[in-house]
């Protein structure tokens, strides 16, 4: 089934950056030759310069490249700067991306980590492979390599009394293998012998070269995982328990014998599939299959409204060590005025737009699944201890699929599409249905905070205490088997790992702090629809949302303004370290605040037209290495409790910018995705099941919630700004985790009502105005 | 199982299918189309969308039966001789994708939109496309699109 042909014609779905060039004149060069598409597959070799780069004799060449890219174009901003490194022309290079047999595992995508951790490697083996065509090409002239230049892909004797000679990248290694080893401890550590570029010297870094993933998008001729299709194929639907946490007790498989093409029901423990010839068949052979569950015998979990009640009021599974600056007890012990509140952020999920999906082929005794899981390395290792095969025989082919913000972490159809196709040895297509990704998809963890602070007599803040509670997790998944639903459902259930909650990242002095936190089990551990993952910077928003709405309650308490009272407390301080988080920050805190029009005074300021209250607020946050401050003008119709947020300002630190409009869309899509978080986001459910089951239960934000104006400011706060090493950091998170706060700042500003619940929907707003 | 006659971008196809089968199923498994994709099946997100008549219709809840001897245009039929419809041009300009998916629904129901109200303003655009879902929010830089398209087109 494998046929050459049909490689090619599947090949041409691997390209996410660069034009359609063949794959198939560069496989044997790096390695995926010998066995081509038939397997095994066995590891690519990150110790050879091979396994990265590959230049052909018409000057062109191509990077692998071990992440994926989600839509936020990592692909084009790794071409930008391993051409940089090549000396190469841009336009002249493609990238690959992602599948396993022909990529390094460099672990996909996850923590926003693509250009900071691993652009570091990408550049040295860029940078190594321009060293040893730089020695070709000193032995073809026979001049040392420091007398030659090399401009895109050219090199030439340098200019002086003799004429210039010249020769390309592509006559001296065309269609040839470098055949050098590289250094490294392991794949992020991976190195040659030559040096970096000093950023400056970096021609395509700082510019904004078009996504080259975006024309096939919008012309129809992209090629999804959803597309994929192999000669033989089947589709198969799931068929989920009734109440969550049930047992299956029968299956009538007469039910749905009037249904033409139902190859196959299979059921094991308590995952049930139907697979059948047609799709449109599956879907009804899915809803009418009769199936029998026996109720559980306690309650998976509260209902959602009684959430933080049962969180607030159960035993911690666990306590992590608490950190502790000065002697905070003492310090709200002695003061007159301790200011306490509660902040509840409920589950969230990944939602994404494209349900589950996923196909695996199990020809000529191997496995290939057609994905776009962006941890593919993960989900290779994970089906082989799932369905106990050697590795060597999985592949998993990436390709685009809809943004999942961490959703794939746990590639639940590709793991059923793997055992589906395993158990029938036919190709099978698993498709979830838009009520059951949303009901089952991984979810963002519950967060209840209660804050604590106090004030001296000049409105400084003394003490600051932060609790959290958070919803224990068993773990957030890198696709290990038992992170999957269908391995729970069968039974395979590993020691839960314990969960953890995290702490704010503020870089405040406040000379009496402390931060602790604990986690709360849900009585169900297993089998449950609220099951944690990495959802777009996994707790960061929770916990931001109480700290930066503390801050403010502060501030209001003290009648300063929000942004000053900020100031403040960032430049108290004196550490080194903290010195150059501090100063991005404070960067970051007067770009936005210049972008925004940020009038200095304090909170609230009941300002209406009308039904309309108008308010602005503030929040900030670190990630990592990078910094966001967010400011937003709130419109709160006091009529409805409609919160429209109006206006954005963002200041963000995100190190060096590789490409600024695709990292300025990426942060304009990521403010919004917040936005909708705040306001509209929660996943409900009573004591049995999910209510939170398709986009009417579960809103999104949607075009009529657009703000009118978002300014994005790409900040460059380093002390030493024009460091030749001045770093690329994650861009993908941090500017998830201050909105919620800036949104709940707002409203208070432009009500005098402070909102410590998210999401601040109409009915939630409308209920605490009336109050 | 029935002969259902369709015309799409263009080119007539008959399939033997069950009348009830859903258009979207039979554009992308039949027809071998990628345009039209699988959201919700519930008409609620638009990832399934396709012009019937210069109508923006969700192919995920049209019975095929009912869709027969009409022209319907996918996101596949929208150039013409190779050229990229002004629409497609501005969403390149703006660069507004990012994972892409949505893309589809919201390009063809734009160009419903501005067929119907070729000069719209912001809150017809936000009225217009309300319905039509994206998760990677890509909506502020979709109102710019339409609005370029709008005076490219005009």
């Amino acid at each position: 089934m494998n046929t050459r042909r049909e490689f090619l014609r599947a090949s041409g779905f691997l390209f996410v950056s660069g034009s359609a060039l063949a794959i198939a004149d560069v496989s044997s060069l790096v390695g995926i030759g010998a066995q081509g598409t038939v397997g095994p597959y066995p590891d690519i070799d990150y110790l050879k310069l091979d396994s990265w780069i590959v230049i052909r004799a018409d000057n062109t060449a191509t990077f692998f490249v071990g992440k994926t890219d989600l839509g936020q174009g990592t692909g084009t901003a790794f071409r930008q700067i391993m051409s940089d490194e090549l000396d190469i022309a841009f336009e002249n290079t493609t990238c690959v991306m992602g599948s396993t047999d022909i990529t390094v595992d460099q672990g996909g995508s996850g923590g926003s980590d693509a250009l900071q951790t691993d652009g570091y490697p990408m550049r040295r083996v860029a940078a190594e492979a321009r060293r040893v065509l730089l020695e070709l090409a000193s032995q073809h002239f026979g001049v040392p390599a420091t007398a030659l230049t090399v401009s895109d892909g050219v090199v030439s004797t340098k200019q002086g009394d003799t004429a210039e000679k010249s020769i390309t990248y592509g006559e001296l290694i065309g269609g040839k293998k470098f055949n050098v080893t590289l250094t490294g401890r392991n794949i992020d550590a991976t190195t040659g012998t030559a040096p970096l570029k000093p950023v400056q010297a970096m021609k395509n870094v700082g510019k904004s070269p078009r996504r080259d993933d975006i024309p096939a998008k919008v012309n129809g001729t992209q090629r999804w995982a959803v597309d994929m299709k192999v000669p033989g194929m089947l589709h198969a639907r799931n068929v989920r328990p009734a109440v969550v946490g049930a047992t299956l007790k029968s299956i009538d498989e007469s039910s749905i014998k009037d249904i033409p093409g139902v190859v196959k029901v299979v059921s094991r423990g308590n995952y049930v599939a139907v697979v059948c010839e047609r799709e449109e068949n599956a879907i009804r052979a899915a809803r009418q299959l009769k199936v029998e569950w026996a109720a559980p015998a306690t309650k998976p979990f509260p209902a959602s409204e009684d959430l933080f009640t049962y969180m607030r009021s159960t035993a911690p599974s666990s306590s992590s060590d608490p950190q502790v600056v000065g002697d905070p007890a003492a310090a709200l012990a002695a003061s007159t005025a301790v200011i306490e509140a509660k902040y509840d952020v409920p589950f969230q999920g990944h939602t994404s737009f494209g349900p589950a999906h996923a196909l695996a082929d199990p020809s000529n005794g191997q496995l290939t699944i057609y994905s776009n899981d962006m941890k593919s390395y993960g989900m290779r290792n994970g089906v082989a201890q799932f369905l106990k095969m050697p590795r060597e025989k999985i592949r998993v082919v990436w390709m685009q699929g809809p943004q999942c913000y961490g959703r794939t972490a746990a590639d639940d159809a590709g793991f059923e599409a793997a055992f589906l196709a395993n158990e029938l040895g036919r190709p099978v297509r698993m498709q979830w249905t838009r009520q059951e990704e949303t009901a089952w998809d991984t979810k963002g963890p519950a967060y209840a905070i209660t804050m604590r602070g106090a004030l001296d007599a000049k409105g400084q803040v003394v003490a600051l205490d932060y609790d959290a509670r958070a919803a224990d997790f068993n773990h957030v998944g890198y696709n290990e088997p038992d992170t999957v639903l269908i391995a729970q459902l069968m039974g395979q259930r590993k020691t839960p790992a314990r969960g953890r909650a995290s702490f704010p990242s503020d870089k405040y002095e406040i000379p009496n702090r402390r931060m602790a936190g604990s986690v709360v089990p849900m009585p169900l551990a297993w089998e449950t629809p609220v099951r944690m993952g990495n959802l777009r910077d996994p707790d960061g928003p929770q916990v931001t949302f109480a700290s930066e709405s503390f801050i403010d309650e502060l501030a209001a308490a003290a009648k300063a303004d929000p942004v000053a009272f900020r100031m403040s407390l960032l430049q108290r301080g004196t550490g080194d370290d903290a010195g150059f988080k501090r100063a991005r920050s404070i960067a970051c805190l007067k770009a936005a605040a210049e972008k925004f029009g940020w009038e200095p005074r304090p909170s609230p300021n009941r300002r209406s037209s009308g039904d309309i209250a108008i308010g602005r607020g503030v929040a900030y946050a670190y990630r990592s290495e990078t910094v966001a401050v967010e400011m937003v003008e709130v419109e709160v119709n006091k009529r409805t409790g409609r919160v429209w947020v109006k206006r954005i300002a963002c200041a963000h630190d995100c190190g060096l910018v590789i490409n600024p409009e695709a990292l300025t869309r990426t942060i304009e899509g990521g403010l919004l995705h917040s936005v909708s978080r705040a306001l509209f986001e929660e996943a409900r459910f009573d004591e049995a099941k999910m209510l939170s089951v398709d986009w009417v239960s579960s809103p999104t934000l949607t075009h009529a919630d657009v703000p009118e104006r978002i300014d994005v400011v790409l900040v460059n706060g380093d002390p030493n700004p024009d460091r030749p090493d001045l770093r690329h950091y994650g861009a993908g998170e941090t500017m998830c985790k201050p909105m919620m706060a800036a949104v709940a700042n707002a409203v208070f500003d432009a009500t005098g009502v402070r909102m410590r619940r998210v999401p601040l929907t109409a009915s939630r707003v409308m209920a605490a105005l009336k109050t | 199982m029935a002969a259902i006659n369709l015309l799409v971008n263009g080119k007539r196809h008959t399939v033997d299918v069950e009348p009830s089968t859903p258009l979207l199923y039979v554009l992308r498994n039949d027809l071998d189309l990628a345009g039209p994709r699988f959201g919700c099946g519930l008409g609620q997100c638009g990832a399934c969308t396709v012009l019937i008549r210069g109508e923006a219709v969700r192919s995920c809840v049209r019975p095929v039966s009912q869709a027969q001897n009409v022209e319907i245009t996918t996101l596949e039929g929208l150039s013409k001789d190779g050229q990229l419809h002004p629409i497609q041009q501005a969403w390149i300009d703006e660069q507004v994708p990012a994972c892409g998916f949505c893309q589809n629904g919201q390009i063809l129901t734009a160009k419903a939109l501005l067929d119907k109200t070729p000069n719209p303003t912001d809150a017809q655009i936000r009225d217009g496309m309300k319905n039509t879902l994206c998760r990677c929010m890509t909506y502020y830089r979709i109102n710019a699109a339409v609005k370029l398209a709008a005076r490219r087109l005009a």
